[in-house]
């Protein structure tokens, strides 16, 4: 197989057969997320669960200042991600011909900007896996599996906009089946937090809201 | 065929052609194959001196598009005096004669110059049952290429199809169709893609194979020197890719000012060619200056990498289909799942007994 019969394959049969994984995986954790239900309350219910589950909402996604730097670097490449794969415009493209719309997509030189930071983010937040005791007892091997799971398109995406190695088509494909691997890994790992943490959040919040602790 | 003698300085004298703008191809042709200032002297001495080349050129399935970029696309030049030059001892476009005699010329050539002949081929060869989907004078595709490429000096594959298979290979196949170096495995072999190629990469593979032997080849069997580079790497569009300005249709406002194709299809990015360079038609366009992006027809497989308007980051699949009947099974599974779920907690909730506190003391007895 050389490299043009593989990009035809990643755009191709590998794009579709993750698509499908990915979409049949989310819906499938979905389900199975809202079919546990509540827990049944024993005590006396204080106050409405709405209003503590979106307050945790926002609460957890408000940075900790006591750890900026960890944090700031994890917000980062959060925000990184988020503009690199929605506003980058051969991406729109992608997303317009799979859902029919499209939105402005941002110059290269800003979504440039944003993968640097995005790297030196993710590398950072796993370099302090490795430094810091508490986060390195903390961290388990599926850890450093979904990070990088999670580089490996940022980094394949930056060195083939740059062209830095070898031949374009033969790294776009490689960019494309990284995405891929992502995209299989996505639901069954903790990358799924990606679409769950709204509704875990949620259910911490609402019950302690009940219970009348928030 | 029997002008064996002729030097091409002699053929150049004849056609009225200095020495001076013979130096200035060879020139022309070492800059445009990044060869050092040296060489072009090297390649006018070699040139003169050397010659002439028997050449056989077969045509299998193919349009002929690629001899008539070759021979038609420019006006008498130096280029053209290349063919002059060499002795093109069978073409069955070119060629005077027709039937047998020209079977018998091709057999002669391979004879007189056996083990020195350079054998071009254009259109890829049908495999499929023997071959049987293509044949002159009664001979299968495969088995011409097999006898002539037995005694040849090296092989040149003229055009997609020679190379890569082109159209005929593309899927579904019907013929079987393979390129030259898919059959051949003993000889040197150059490929000149395209659909067609240029013809100054033609013939200044051509000069260069005769002058300096093989140039230099990538991983695809192409000239480094003209296909080293991507279309998008010297595309004049580029700086308006780089500040994402992109034609959003071939009759828009981005369109008439000129900016990137990329949205309507263009393949630049993963083509290897000298088009932006040495254009088309003396030099004239290529096709993303006349406003058409690049369909990237240098590379393998090219037919099947999708829609030539189709974006290049777009998918060449329907995954959004797939996404769709991916969404409907997931909430069947998923329902499914959530049912055995809730039953089996039904079951441990109703499975539960009450312990008293003696149970338990008895139970530690
Ligand atoms: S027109 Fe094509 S080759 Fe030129 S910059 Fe745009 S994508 Fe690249």
């Amino acid at each position: 197989m050389n490299e043009v019969e593989l990009l035809n394959w990643a755009r191709g049969p590998g794009l579709v057969g993750a698509s499908f994984i990915m979409v049949f995986g989310i819906i499938l954790r979905l389900f199975e997320i809202f079919s546990l239900g509540k827990a049944k309350e024993y005590a006396e219910v204080r106050s409405s669960g709405a209003m503590g589950g979106i307050k945790t909402i926002i609460q957890r996604s408000i940075p900790e200042p006591r750890y900026w730097r960890y944090i700031g670097a994890a917000y980062l490449f959060h925000v990184g991600l988020f503009v690199v794969i929605f506003f980058f415009m051969p991406h729109i493209l992608m997303f317009e011909s799979v859902l029919g719309f499209s939105w402005p997509a941002l110059p290269n030189f800003i979504i440039d900007i944003f993968s640097v930071l995005t790297i030196g983010g993710m590398i950072y937040t796993l370099m302090s896996r490795f430094t810091n005791p508490s986060r390195r007892i903390m961290t388990v091997f599926s850890d450093y599996l979904v990070w990088a799971v999670t580089f490996l398109p940022v980094i394949t995406g930056y060195m083939t906009f740059h062209r830095f190695v070898g031949d374009y088509t033969c790294m776009l494909a490689i960019h494309i089946l990284s995405v891929e691997l992502l995209m299989i890994v996505l639901p069954f790992s903790k990358l799924s937090h990606s679409f769950s943490f709204a509704i875990s959040r949620w259910y911490t919040g609402s019950a302690f809201g009940k219970r009348g602790t928030l | 065929m029997t002008k064996k003698t002729h030097r091409l300085s002699d053929e150049l004298q004849k056609h009225g052609i200095s020495r001076r703008s013979f130096l200035k191809f060879c020139t022309a042709m070492a800059s445009a194959m990044a060869l050092p200032p040296m060489a072009a002297n090297v390649m006018a001495e070699t040139l003169e001196k050397v010659q002439r080349q028997s050449v056989i050129w077969l045509s299998f399935q193919e349009c002929t598009g690629c001899t008539e970029s070759l021979t038609r696309s420019h006006k008498p030049s130096i280029e053209s005096l290349i063919f002059d030059f060499i002795s093109l001892d069978y073409h069955h476009t070119l060629q005077a004669a027709s039937g047998d005699a020209a079977e018998l010329a091709r057999e002669q050539a391979m004879h007189a110059h056996k083990g020195k002949y350079i054998l071009i081929v254009d259109g890829s060869i049908p495999t499929k049952d023997d071959g049987v989907y293509s044949t002159i004078a009664g001979m299968t595709n495969l088995d011409m290429l097999k006898e002539v490429a037995k005694d040849a000096a090296a092989i040149v594959s003229i055009g997609t199809c020679a190379a890569y298979g082109g159209l005929p290979k593309a899927a579904p196949n019907p013929t079987g169709a393979q390129s030259v170096s898919e059959i051949i495995k003993d000889k040197p072999i150059i490929n000149i893609p395209g659909c067609p190629p240029i013809p100054v990469v033609m013939t200044g593979v051509l000069a260069h194979v005769l002058t300096l032997g093989i140039p230099e080849l990538d991983s695809h069997g192409r000239p480094v020197a003209f296909y080293g580079d991507s279309i998008h790497d010297r595309c004049y569009r580029r700086p308006f890719y780089d500040q994402g300005l992109f034609a959003k249709s071939f009759d828009d406002d981005g369109a008439r000012k000129g900016w990137c194709l990329y949205e309507v299809g263009c393949k630049g990015p993963v083509t290897h060619n000298a088009c932006a360079t040495l254009k088309w038609n003396n030099g004239t366009s290529f096709p993303i200056q006349s406003g058409h992006g690049c369909i990237g027809c240098s590379e393998p497989d090219f037919w099947d990498a999708g829609g030539f308007y189709k974006a290049l980051s777009t998918s060449n699949a329907e995954p959004g289909h797939w996404a769709g009947v991916a969404l409907g099974a997931g909430a069947v599974v998923g329902a499914a799942a959530a049912l055995a779920n809730r039953h089996s907690h039904k079951q441990a909730e109703s499975d539960k007994t009450e312990i008293t506190l003696d149970d338990m003391k008895e139970s530690d007895a």
